[in-house]
């Protein structure tokens, strides 16, 4: 990082000119206990595993990973996985970003503080819990199943289902890395538009976006990547029903209790990588909203 | 002030936009959210309350219960003490890799917790490279206990880490630089000065990662091989009576876990209210 880089040139004595303003200090040797334990502590816990899961993926060499990935089943999981982070994304972008513009915007929004709490719940609430109050809203009895019948849409053990869960688990992360920004950015330069004659759109376009541009981008993979990544709720509102209601977690499930290491431990490892594009990516919007 | 103010009539010439908007976010946010917690709740209680009491009396629903929010506490407090020394070392120490792993901190947020599971299974389970070892030594981690508290350790390493560290980052050096001239070493320093400052930080941190402990599913049903009344946890559990079709023993633990999560996240939203108005004056 450019700030450590230029922090500190050269090793003084004093406590204070080691730890300057910003600047980081250079262990001394008693302290390099800390910095090992909390580096043993991160390696021991997060990179041996990956690294564990990469040698295992591989074991069987490449040919046989690709393999793994390209059976027809994998790459309908595949399929249906990509399909319902973007549809979840899609939905969570367009409403999220209404909801975040009306709960710091619309100060008569009625129950502002109870739905701005409201918002975080999908965060507390266990996936698993999350896919089951599908089961109880859709099933024989639920509130919502004379409704659902009368459309004649299948919500349970079928898409839609699938997709509901996956948008209530990823509902919080645009709002809540917008509505920061957007309380920043104030009203002024809206208001400014407004006076000279743009309308709320054009305002919202040409005002608001590029202000809030960073969070939304940062929120819009958080929310893709944990899409891709829900295994609990979907689990249990998919029935999963191979080659139609199974996604990537779900073929990777199903593997390991076949006890097919190969195929399980290759697609976990698609998504692992999956994981470190997007995360590649929330680390470069970082660094560029940061440069700014 | 007679300054011009800016306009705000554009909210009031269409006021049917306005209550458009908002008639869709509130649609939105009951139907995702309010309707089905709702739902869940009314199924959990709908057989009366001995009934539901019941239920959670079953010792096997009992036991997942004990497990789940001992798992959760142990892995609040580790991560306390080594999320608060992890941010410690990220903010204030310069050795090589540190802007690696500042980034890859995040990563538990990014992998899929399922593939967490498995990434702790090939490197801990009784063949692992690790696990064949501890396995030699009559000591099982993956399908057993620890396995548990290993996964939920990973998949809450970020919170405690990233709540302290914009506070050591943003925090004024005047107090630590005054300290270091009157001869304190970095570790009273860090005792008497840090401590207190991030200490309400760290707290919130290992709050939020309870939370995130008590619901995690994916990594735990892989590693914890599930077994009732010793590895088998809340979540799982209402996931094994889901599929069992037994909606009533499910709603009613999903109730008591509903319960303890938002009265975690009222606990956060109080402190935070109560921090931001002490430091408001």
């Amino acid at each position: 990082m450019a700030e450590t880089a230029r922090s500190l040139d050269g090793e003084v004595a004093s406590g204070i000119a080691e730890t300057g303003a910003e600047g980081r200090a250079r262990p001394r040797p008693g302290e390099w206990v800390v910095v090992g334990i909390a580096l043993a502590y991160a390696i021991l816990l997060l990179f041996a595993p990956l690294a564990a899961l990469a040698r295992g993926a591989l074991s069987r060499g490449v040919r046989a990973f690709f393999d793994a990935l390209s059976t027809p089943d994998a790459l309908s999981a595949i399929k249906l996985t990509f399909l319902l982070a973007l549809g979840a994304t899609a939905i969570n972008t367009v409403f999220g970003v209404a909801a975040a513009w009306l709960l710091v915007r619309d100060r008569r929004f009625p129950g502002r503080r109870f739905v701005n709490g409201m918002v975080d719940l999908p965060f507390a609430v266990s996936p698993v819990i999350a896919g089951f109050m599908l089961i109880v809203l859709f099933g024989r009895t639920g509130w919502l199943a004379p409704l659902a019948r009368a459309a004649g849409v299948k919500v349970l053990f079928a898409f839609p289902g699938m997709l509901i869960a996956t948008t209530f688990i990823s509902l919080p992360f645009v709002i809540r890395e917008i509505m920061p920004l957007l309380g920043e950015i104030g009203e002024e330069e809206e208001n400014a538009a407004y006076t000279l004659g743009a309308g709320r759109w054009r305002a919202f376009w040409s005002v608001t976006l590029p202000g809030i541009r960073s969070g939304l981008e940062y929120g819009v993979l958080l929310t893709f990547a944990r899409a891709v990544g829900e295994v609990g709720a979907v689990l249990v509102v998919s029935g999963s029903i191979v080659g139609l209601t199974e996604t990537a977690t779900l073929f990777i499930f199903r593997a390991l209790d076949e006890r097919n290491a190969v195929a399980g431990y290759a697609m976990a490892m698609l998504l692992a990588l999956s994981s470190f594009v997007l995360l590649t990516a929330m680390e470069w919007i970082r660094r560029r909203a940061r440069s700014r | 002030m007679s300054a011009a103010r800016p306009r705000r009539a554009e909210p009031l010439r269409r006021p049917w936009g306005l209550w458009g908007l908002r008639g869709a976010v509130l649609t939105y946010l009951a139907l995702m959210i309010a309707v089905p917690l709702l739902a869940v709740i009314e199924r959990g209680f709908s057989a009366g309350l001995r009934a539901f009491w019941r239920e959670l009396a079953n010792p096997i629903a009992f036991d997942a219960l004990k497990l789940t929010v001992a798992a959760a506490a142990i892995t609040a407090a580790v991560n306390l003490v080594l999320g608060t020394l992890t941010a410690y070392v990220l903010a204030r120490y310069r050795f090589p890799g540190r802007g690696v792993f500042d980034s890859l901190v995040d990563m538990p947020f990014a992998i899929p917790t399922l593939v967490t599971g498995v990434m702790l299974v090939v490197l801990y389970g009784p063949s692992g490279a690790l696990g064949s070892w501890f396995h030699a030594k009559g000591i099982s981690i993956i399908f057993a206990r620890p396995g548990i508290v290993l996964a939920l350790l990973f998949v809450t390493y970020p919170f405690v880490i990233r709540s302290v560290q914009p506070v050591l980052l943003e925090a004024e050096r005047y107090e630590e630089e005054a300290a270091f001239t009157l001869g304190a070493n970095r570790w009273t320093n860090f005792r008497r000065i840090v401590l207190p400052a991030i200490l309400p930080a760290a707290g919130s941190g290992a709050l939020l990662s309870f939370a995130r402990a008590l619901g995690e599913f994916g990594s735990i049903v892989v590693v914890a091989g599930n077994i009732p009344r010793r590895t088998l946890t809340s979540p799982v559990y209402v996931f094994g009576e889901v599929e069992a079709h037994n909606e009533r023993g499910a709603s009613a633990m999903s109730v008591v876990l509903l319960a303890l999560s938002f009265g975690l996240l009222l606990l956060l939203d109080w402190r935070q209210r109560r921090r931001a108005e002490v430091l408001g004056g």
